[in-house]
């Protein structure tokens, strides 16, 4: 892999280093919005609202007791009245001079995220991978025009067929479910897992089936005893973008979902505390939603690329 | 060869093919054109979803008349020209300068480039909140930042109608230059070596080789990472609706938005499908033409 040959890639040593000091800035100042928001996360209300922002800040949790607690303000006799406090959170909020009235909705929030954006990415790699095994080894016709329709159907406005979901999910009775979400979440992301994994298993060469078919496997056991074991890679890659696509997904989860089945982020803007929101719960709330995405990012970083555009661009 | 897979047993390929596309088509059929189809039917009615009992009678072509005339789309299709062509053109030129940067190959070259990715696998209407905290006039980082190189005193990003739409920009180009960078990296990274190689032989400037060879090289990647950020952002919704909602006003009232509040707000359900085709139809004229352009240079 040595290449001596020079070109702009491997340009003199000054330059080099200048393009990656440009580069190490822009890092830490893209940076900044996000650690900011952890940061916020372990401040307490009052040094959140400080000014100028406090860079150091002595750490408190309050944030997230607040992120998962409900609280009501009481007077300063009734709190005297009560026993001490059994635990760090209740002592916690105590100090504030208030009581733990109890959980907030943010764990039944977050679990719906989980359960929503699991079962998708479910269903829609599943569906996805038999659709793209089928478009990418058989001879179907107006195979282009289908495979341009799929993708076509990335370009509605979510609110644009967001109304006549909503009609037609409170007739079926699917409005505020996790099944009618799953089954919109699996539809949204269904372009995106055929595209790629069409990609993907394009690159498996045929001669693998068609030896273990020859071998006595029927059509079936060699896509799911061969192509399938081979496409792991790619199917593991495409069902973390449908994870995170559905674990982002805000219009019709803001739309479609009121108590039942609503997810995380149209939750996390609603976190209120008293005379303005609650900075530090909503940085907490922000920090536990944001870590599996960033997690799954460091774990994606080769297939990015193919992911965000579909399979378009591949390296 | 392939008569000798054929004796095997099992269904015939065709049989499996229909088998493999068929639940995928029909989950489509039925939750993405299906829909499609009877909003472009309710916008020929007055139809309203939150008026149950009441007749629905067929307008024709009112409601497009309606929006077509009306002072205000015009509007609101200005704020979303505004959005969609500041962010392009800012996503383009960092996307492409950091691209050039990162394509000269130094250590950490690709921690560094996860790192920077990082804002746009984020949940917009998330980033959208926290956002809000940073522009905060009082207490925001945002501001702080910048009264601390030149003091501008209070100002508010989101409760300004001259600021807000500049805050939507800033946000969005934050969070998506990583997807053009990210695009253009691959561009620069398939331009074979020997080009550059020839052209030092033909004792071609720094200068000119970038004009010659690597511009033409990355543009159809440029191009093609701004038709996914145009299409996505003249669709934009969770972002904006989160960090301004639309105002102060309707300072920062994009299409989409603008959409929501006509259908979500004011139930006005024939009218707001009628604006829903009115925009499906737009972003499928423009997309179609840009796929053109971007073939005819491509070829070129």
């Amino acid at each position: 892999m040595m290449d001596t040959s020079r070109s702009p890639s491997e340009a003199s040593g000054f330059s080099r280093k200048l393009a990656a000091t440009i580069i190490i800035v822009y890092m830490v100042v893209t940076l900044i919005p996000i650690s900011w928001m952890v940061a916020t996360s372990f401040k307490s209300v009052d040094s959140a609202i400080s000014y100028p922002p406090e860079v150091f800040f002595e750490p408190s949790l309050e944030g997230y007791v607040n992120l998962f607690t409900n609280r009501s303000r009481q007077p300063k006799d009734y709190l005297d009245s009560l026993p001490p406090p059994d635990t760090w959170y209740e002592e916690l909020v105590r100090s504030r001079e208030m009581v733990i009235t109890g959980p907030s909705k943010f764990l039944p929030r977050y679990s719906n995220s989980l359960i929503i954006g699991f079962g998708a990415t479910f269903f829609s790699v599943f569906l996805g991978s038999l659709a793209a095994y089928a478009l990418s080894r058989f001879r179907v016709p107006l195979k282009d025009d289908l495979l341009f329709f799929i993708l076509s159907t990335r370009m509605f406005p979510p609110i644009a067929v967001a109304v006549p979901i909503f009609i037609m999910y409170r007739k079926l009775g699917l409005g505020d479910t996790h099944v009618g979400m799953i089954i919109l979440y699996t539809v949204v992301n269904l372009s995106l897992s055929v595209w790629l994994l069409k990609g993907f298993m394009d690159e498996i060469p045929r001669e693998y089936e068609e030896a273990a078919m020859i071998d006595g496997y029927s059509r079936m056991q060699a896509f799911f005893k061969v192509v399938l074991p081979q496409a792991t890679t790619g199917i593991a890659a495409t069902a973390i973008f449908c994870m995170i696509f559905s674990w982002n997904e805000y219009a019709f989860a803001v739309l479609l979902t009121q108590f039942n089945a609503q997810t995380a982020p149209p939750f996390i803007p609603t976190i209120i505390g008293e005379g303005g929101l609650d900075w530090p719960a909503i940085g907490a709330g922000t920090t536990l939603f944001l870590i599996p995405v960033m997690i799954f990012t460091v774990v994606l970083r080769k297939h990015l690329l193919r992911g965000i555009t579909f399979g378009a661009v591949r390296k | 060869m392939k008569s000798a897979v054929k004796k095997f047993k099992g269904l015939s390929d065709k049989a499996i093919a229909w088998i493999f596309i068929a639940p995928t088509l029909i989950l489509l059929l039925a939750i993405n054109i299906y829909p499609l189809i009877y909003a472009i039917r309710m916008s020929f009615t007055n139809f309203y979803a939150n008026k149950i009992g009441r007749e629905v009678k067929f307008v024709g072509l009112k409601n497009y008349k309606k929006i077509l005339g009306k002072e205000e789309i015009w509007e609101k299709m200005q704020i979303t020209a505004h959005f969609v062509c500041w962010t392009l053109v800012l996503q383009a030129l960092i996307g492409l300068g950091l691209a050039l940067l990162l394509n000269k190959k130094f250590k950490g070259n690709e921690l560094l480039t996860t790192l920077i990715v990082l804002p746009m696998m984020l949940s917009p209407a998330v980033v959208g909140v926290f956002w809000t905290y940073l522009y905060n006039p009082q207490v925001g980082l945002f501001n702080y930042v910048v009264n601390f190189f030149y003091d501008f005193g209070i100002f508010d990003m989101i409760g300004s109608s001259t600021l807000a739409p500049w805050s939507i920009v800033i946000v969005d180009t934050w969070m998506w230059t990583p997807f053009t960078m990210l695009i253009c990296l691959a561009g620069l990274r398939s331009i074979p070596n020997y080009l550059y190689e020839a052209a030092e032989v033909d004792r071609a400037s720094k200068w000119q080789q970038f004009i010659h060879i690597t511009l033409p090289s990355v543009l159809p990647f440029l191009l093609l990472a701004l038709l996914f950020r145009g299409i996505e952002n003249f669709k934009m919704f969770d972002l904006v609706a989160e960090l301004t909602s639309g105002g102060p006003g309707s300072a920062t009232e994009l299409a989409s938005i603008n959409l929501k509040r006509e259908a979500f707000e004011k139930w006005k359900t024939g009218y707001s499908s009628a604006f829903a085709v009115i925009l499906f139809v737009t972003i499928f004229g423009f997309g179609n033409v840009y796929v053109k352009v971007m073939n005819k240079i491509k070829d070129r």
